[in-house]
């Protein structure tokens, strides 16, 4: 579990992080969504007493990274995988990392075998391949065998097997009860593996709820509605069984029926209305409307945060 | 995978204390790379060949000069003297030590499995000070037995003589202070190029500013650079107006070593990695 309170980061006039608040759980693959610049990069090395927040505070587990005495053990991460030594063999680069938790040199081999770069352990880094990078840095995450995970961007520059590798690996450790924050600027690859998602905008968090809630309100098919009596015609098709969120502008979107048989229910029901149609935006399109307008849309749609 | 849901994994755990698994962690590091050997190995060469030229070619000079001259001749600085142009490969390793984990970006790894970061650069420290001052010790000895063998006949120092022992020993000393200060800086300035111009023109260039001004301000001040004051340590003969002795001038070169570690330590606690 990773938890922050009011977590800010401040570099110089720009405030890359402004007093995000956020819960990471346990079971789940949570996906750390932003553009370049959003502040997810920040706010996990905040994760990981690499920068130290301006104020507020973060923890994994109860307990700030640098209270931790064998962190290893509890967090793996990901960061940059290029950030080994060229001329240290992928062997010894994690043996180094295991000596420093106390982690059994037995632990290195079978990492390396887990992420499949047994035959090349003993090679300099040098030569290695971006796949092969980041294999190398998830067998470091996996090292301690941790109970929290975190990914920066891992499916950069990998092969499509090696996409497919990666989001079965983050989706086991879920299923195993670990949490997972992984962050990726790829719409369609947070899609396919995160449960819940926090997006971040501008050092906000524009978005913090499950991936499902996150799809029917922005971007699956819904219907757009506009009645005469938008609050009684949406309790109405509450009642029916949909999903109903109301914008401030009295239109209201519509989840889980269909246009025809609002139609029919607004008809059987006596409700007029005014504006009635279907609404395909996909995910990527409503990934770049909470993102491009964080601030309005924040405004627009407030979410649970 | 192979830990079971909702259980808090504990694989492998060995009982260490937190300094030891800190210090095995560099070691491994530091002998994992091809930069440490290839700097001592070099280190090595120039101080042990360097000695049989010295002592060879000072021979000669040394039968052909005057009483005043031969007075002068300081059988162990004469032979030890090729530490000034080693130290450059020493000091050097210190720097990338620490820079090239910088500029890897592989320091933010270290401080992920051990955020006790003054106990990184300690630990770091001690491992590069024990192995560098062993293997330097070592050559120093070799040079100074090579070094005399050829000198003699010409006037020769034994390892029993006063002062001599403190020399050769002295010499390891500095070249271990030299690599430390070369680490601590690299820490403060952390890229490359910047700590070797900085540490090289602490030791190189700065004493030839000092030579080339003339006065008796400059040339005292300058008996206190680190570098200087540091070789008195393998110096059988002390001149100069404050005549340092040898560990009068490891304890300046130290004064170096510990204000940069201050920076460092400083520094590395409160900087985003």
């Amino acid at each position: 579990m990773i938890e922050a309170r009011a977590l800010t980061k401040v570099y110089g006039d720009t405030t890359a992080v402004d007093g995000i608040d956020f819960q990471v759980k346990p079971g789940l693959v949570t996906g750390f969504l932003g553009p370049n610049g959003a502040g997810k990069s920040t706010t996990m090395r905040m994760i990981l007493g690499l920068d130290l927040p301006a104020s507020g505070t973060v923890t994994v587990d109860g307990r700030g990274y640098r209270g931790k005495v064998w962190p290893l053990y509890d967090v793996g991460a990901l960061l940059d995988a290029r950030a080994v030594h060229p001329g240290r063999s992928a062997y010894n680069h994690l043996l180094s990392l295991a000596a420093a938790n106390g982690i059994a040199r037995a632990r290195v081999d079978e990492v390396l075998e887990m992420v499949g770069l047994t035959s090349v352990a003993r090679k300099r880094a040098g030569g290695f391949s971006l796949g092969m990078f980041q294999r190398l840095g998830i067998a470091g995450a996996l090292l301690g065998d941790p109970g929290t995970l975190l990914f920066d961007e891992p499916v950069n520059g990998l092969d499509p097997e090696g996409i497919i590798w990666i989001r079965t690996l983050m989706r086991s450790l879920a299923a195993e009860g670990r949490t997972v924050l992984v962050s990726s600027h790829l719409m369609s690859e947070m899609a396919l593996t995160a449960d819940h998602l926090l997006v971040i905008g501008r050092g906000r968090m524009i978005a913090d709820m499950p991936m499902s809630e996150l799809m029917a309100r922005y971007s699956g098919e819904r219907v757009e509605v506009r009645s005469a009596d938008p609050q009684r015609m949406a309790a109405d098709l509450r009642a029916a069984g949909a999903q109903v969120t109301l914008e401030p502008d009295g239109t209201f979107g519509v989840v889980g029926l269909e246009s025809r048989q609002i139609g029919e229910l607004a008809a059987e029901r006596g409700h007029v209305l005014y504006q009635l149609h279907d609404v395909t935006a996909s995910l990527e399109e409503a990934y770049f409307r909470l993102t491009g307008e964080s601030v309005e849309f924040r405004a627009a749609a407030p979410v649970a945060a | 995978m192979s830990a079971q849901a909702g259980t808090v994994p504990r694989r492998g755990i060995r009982v260490d204390s937190r300094l030891r698994a800190t210090a095995r962690s560099e070691w491994i590091k530091f002998r994992s790379v091809r930069s440490g050997p290839f700097a001592l190995a070099a280190t090595a060469l120039i101080v042990v060949v360097g000695a049989w030229l010295l002592g060879d070619s000072n021979r000669g000079s040394y039968l052909a000069a005057s009483p005043a001259g031969k007075a002068a001749f300081d059988p162990v600085f004469t032979v030890l003297q090729a530490i000034e142009l080693a130290q450059l490969f020493i000091g050097a390793l210190g720097v990338i030590t620490v820079t090239g984990e910088y500029t890897s970006g592989l320091i933010r790894g270290t401080f992920v499995a051990t955020p006790q970061r003054a106990q990184v650069l300690a630990m770091k420290a001690l491992v590069f000070a024990v192995v560098v001052w062993a293997c330097c010790t070592a050559m120093s000895f070799a040079a100074f037995f090579l070094g005399q063998s050829v000198l003699s006949p010409a006037k020769h120092a034994g390892i029993g003589d006063p002062g001599v022992l403190t020399a050769v020993f002295g010499a390891g000393l500095y070249l271990t202070l030299i690599g430390l200060l070369g680490m601590f800086i690299g820490v403060v300035v952390r890229r490359t190029p910047a700590a070797l111009a900085l540490l090289f023109g602490l030791l190189v260039v700065l004493p030839i500013v000092f030579t080339q001004i003339h006065g008796k301000f400059s040339s005292n001040v300058g008996e206190y650079l680190p570098g200087n004051a540091g070789e008195e340590a393998f110096h059988l003969l002390h001149g100069g107006a404050y005549a340092l002795g040898p560990w009068q001038g490891l304890g300046v070169l130290t004064a170096y070593v510990a204000v940069a570690a201050a920076a460092a330590f400083a520094l590395i606690r409160r900087r985003d990695a």
